[in-house]
């Protein structure tokens, strides 16, 4: 017992000086990248993997802890004028880019005014509420805005806003722009090589703004496309760090019991993952609210949670998070009750008409899952038929509203105004992207409630104003709402303060180090 | 008949293949019987493993689902499968080998490069294409199958063709004024249907190994429980659940040999000379 003891406090003494002890440079870091992103070019692609790797080239003005704090990044400091309509920035000198030409004030005026505004349709719904950007000197940016607009502080992290070099993309076509192909950004580490379909190379940035930052020398980002191979090369040392959701969660308890190996699920604050099925609110069945509250009683998702995500998850009940700020904890629920959703079916006179179901292509938690939704509806006569997909084919059916269930999970950016009203909102419903309010859902009331509960300054009156959208949201099933997903990243534990602030390993290399 | 049967049944492997196939045959038959539930349905936790539940002697998937059923079901699929792709194969290779063997030639040099053009493709390569294009479902699979595996039916066929042609019976059809048409399907055809028959009975066999890589790699038909499906969807949690995977692969394993078997014991049936002079 003694001796038990000791060695406890021996350990606890070694975390302690492992905690304080001085940060090393070098080396090098192998992760994996699930699945293979499509490109790297952040300002246009926001996908969950291209995320992971270009957040730590590109970089936005400001980054967050944990608790969604604004904390410096390419901004060194910021104030806002007590009306809420001024946000000043002052930027980091002697920032370069990776091409060695100068970053300026400029450059966010153009990434955020020019760029984003045409390419990224999630910053679109906070530009919306600004005036102008403006560059005063080399080293500021203000932001003037038309009215208060609650959740602009929450604006500026890397995959919302990242700053694209203006010496590039000026007057070129954005989306064909051949450096696409090759990124170039500010952040700590710069684009070395990718080799499709088995690596992507990022090496330190050696001219960057803050000295001794980042201490890791490269990075390799390996494509391994199948799970068990993932989960292989992470046991073997191939591989030290698995970002949350690159392998199955029936594999995160063997392999977060391995030594030497550390996991957290913290990182994912900023984001609060929200699966849920896009529900085609235009034709067929689905367009019928009724039809779609069936569906919501017919899925039994403590099932999903406990098997499917291995208790990894939440259920959710409504388009908000409860990770989220103003997410109303007195929503009404849809328990599993297939009964219940017989008696829908009736009253709404179904004919057995099938249902497709598209799932997302991200591996097999995600097939098993929508085989399980298919036989959950199975199971209260909703005929059902999946149709198998791969990435490309899923965005593309998503954006032509060829479908009638469609599997996907959104980030909520922590406010209901940056992550949830675009899935909602009629002014988002455009063909030719999986992202804006794929479903169709239309509802006038709904969509001035989030217009006002955006521009209102005090909390508690957002909060009334979004507790009355998610009810009525969820009375109409905009969308089939499934779990809250939480993502285990896994890691050895000699790598050092990785998950760091709320988007985790999407920006965390810069601090990151090796202890070995 | 009587001397088909007794050199048939002489070979024991034949026989012992029989029997599997057999078994295969009548579980797929009564699949529904004894499996009344979808194979799809949750039925139970996930992860037993086998005889630790009641009724449930090969355990249960990932997903809570009978592997048994599974099973069952997946028999109907991959014997389906297995047929009905031999006989498009068969619809596809033997006209055009029969052409090609019969009036020789120009018709033979065309049809042949054109059979040849699909030889030269790797076939498990030109299947998932063909399955990518037409959108993974079971009838895209089928169809995926028999382009593969047409080309050598052509070919046998072909060459049986050429030397039965010049035989003194088909002369004489030749000189009696009957049409090639007729010459074709019920003068040579007969004489030459038992090495196809042979062939047409290897051939179930690696279709129903196609259709498993297939649903192995993800390629097959979502709505379908197959032993392909069941490996890949098992592959994974083999570590952890090590019946997942390992009942449907024997399945196809048993399923496949006792094709084979029965292929060879057919082959000495049908040409006793042959048979033994090779013992």
């Amino acid at each position: 017992m003694k001796k038990a003891l000791l060695s406890g406090l021996i350990g606890a003494a070694m975390v302690a000086t492992a905690a304080m002890a001085e940060p090393k440079s070098g080396g090098r870091i192998n992760v994996v990248v699930q699945p293979e992103p499509p490109g790297l070019m952040l300002g246009l692609i926001q996908n969950g993997p291209t995320q992971n790797v270009a957040g730590n080239i590109y970089e936005s003005l400001l980054r967050y802890d944990k608790d969604l704090n604004p904390q410096p990044s390419l901004a060194k400091e910021w104030t806002v004028s007590d009306d809420g309509l001024t946000y000043t920035f002052k930027l980091h000198s002697g920032v370069k880019w990776h091409d060695g030409e100068d970053f300026s004030a400029d450059d966010v005026v153009f990434s955020a005014d020019v760029f984003l505004r045409e390419t990224h349709a999630r910053f679109r719904v906070g530009l919306e509420h600004v005036e102008s950007i403006t560059a005063p000197d080399a080293e500021t940016v203000v932001f003037q805005l038309k009215n208060p607009f609650g959740p602009f502080l929450g604006m500026f992290e890397a995959g919302t806003m990242p700053i694209v070099p203006k010496h590039i993309y000026e007057g070129t076509s954005f989306k064909d722009n051949p450096a696409n192909a090759t990124p170039i950004g500010t952040g700590p580490f710069k684009f070395e090589e990718w080799k499709k379909g088995s690596y992507i190379h990022l090496v330190k940035n050696e001219d960057y703004y803050i000295d001794g930052l980042p201490y890791l020398d490269e990075i390799y980002w390996q494509v391994i496309p199948d799970a068990a191979a993932r989960a292989v090369a992470f046991e073997t040392g191939q591989i030290d760090v698995l970002p949350g959701g690159s392998v199955e969660n029936f594999d995160v308890p063997r392999l977060a019991g391995m030594d030497n190996v550390c996991t957290t699920t913290e990182g994912w604050e900023f984001f609060a993952p929200h699966s849920f099925m896009w529900v085609n609110n235009r034709e067929g069945w689905t367009a019928k609210p009724k039809f779609r509250q069936a569906l919501m009683y017919a899925m039994n998702r403590e099932f999903m949670k406990d098997v499917i995500w291995n208790g990894y998850a939440e259920v959710a009940h409504s388009p908000v998070s409860s990770k989220t700020r103003f997410y109303d904890t007195d929503v009404a629920k849809y328990e599993f009750d297939p009964e219940k959703a017989k008696a829908l079916l009736d009253e709404v006179g179904y004919d057995g008409t099938p249902v497709r179901i598209l799932p997302l292509p991200y591996g097999e938690t995600w097939n098993r899952w929508a085989e399980a939704v298919k036989q959950n509806l199975d199971a209260v006569g909703v005929k059902t038929e999946i149709v198998a997909t791969d990435v490309a084919g899923w965005n593309q059916k998503l954006s032509d509203w060829d479908f009638d269930l469609g599997f996907t999970y959104l980030y909520q950016y922590g406010d209901p105004a940056l992550g949830v009203g675009r899935s909602y909102i009629s002014s988002n419903i455009a063909k030719g992207s999986p992202w804006n309010n794929v479903s169709g859902y239309e509802n006038a009331e709904v969509d001035q409630l989030f217009a006002d509960a955006a521009l209102k300054a005090s909390a508690a009156e957002r909060q009334e104003l979004y507790t009355k959208a998610q009810a009525q949201i969820v009375e109409d099933v905009a969308a089939a709402w499934l779990l809250e997903l939480s993502f285990p990243t896994i890691y050895r534990c000699d790598v050092k303060d990785l998950v760091t602030t709320a988007i985790g390993v999407n920006d965390g290399f810069k601090d990151a180090w090796l202890d070995r | 008949m009587n001397a088909f049967m007794k050199n048939f049944l002489r070979n024991k492997g034949a026989v012992a293949g029989l029997i599997l196939l057999s078994i295969v045959v009548i579980v797929a038959v009564i699949a529904p019987f004894i499996y009344p539930q979808s194979p799809w349905t949750m039925v139970q936790r996930p992860f037993q493993p086998p005889m630790a539940l009641d009724g449930f002697y090969f355990g249960t998937d990932v997903l809570g689902r009978d592997i048994g059923a599974g099973l069952a079901h997946g028999a109907r699929v991959s014997l389906i499968v297995g047929l009905v792709s031999t006989l498009v194969a068969l619809l596809i290779g033997l006209p055009i080998g029969a052409l090609a063997g019969y009036f020789g030639g120009i018709w033979d040099d065309i049809l042949m490069r054109f059979t040849e053009f699909f030889q030269t493709i790797p076939s498990f390569a030109l299947a998932i294409v063909i399955v990518a294009i037409l959108q993974p479902s079971l009838s895209g699979i089928v169809l995926a199958i028999s382009i593969v595996s047409w080309p050598p039916v052509a070919r046998l066929v072909r060459g049986e063709f050429l030397s039965l042609r010049s035989r003194e019976y088909v002369q004489a059809a030749i000189l009696s004024g009957l049409s090639p048409m007729n010459i074709i399907f019920r003068q040579i055809l007969p004489n030459a249907i038992s090495p196809i028959i042979v062939l047409a009975s290897l051939m179930v066999a690696s279709a129903i190994l196609l259709e498993s890589a297939l649903s192995f790699l993800g390629l097959g038909d979502p709505n379908v429980m197959s032993w392909g499906y069941m490996i890949g969807a098992g592959r994974t949690v083999l570590r952890q659940a090590w019946w997942i995977c390992v009942f449907p692969g024997l399945a196809i394993l048993f399923t496949v040999l006792a094709l084979n078997l029965i292929g060879e014991g057919l082959n000495d049936a049908l040409n006793p000379r042959l048979a033994r002079k090779g013992r």
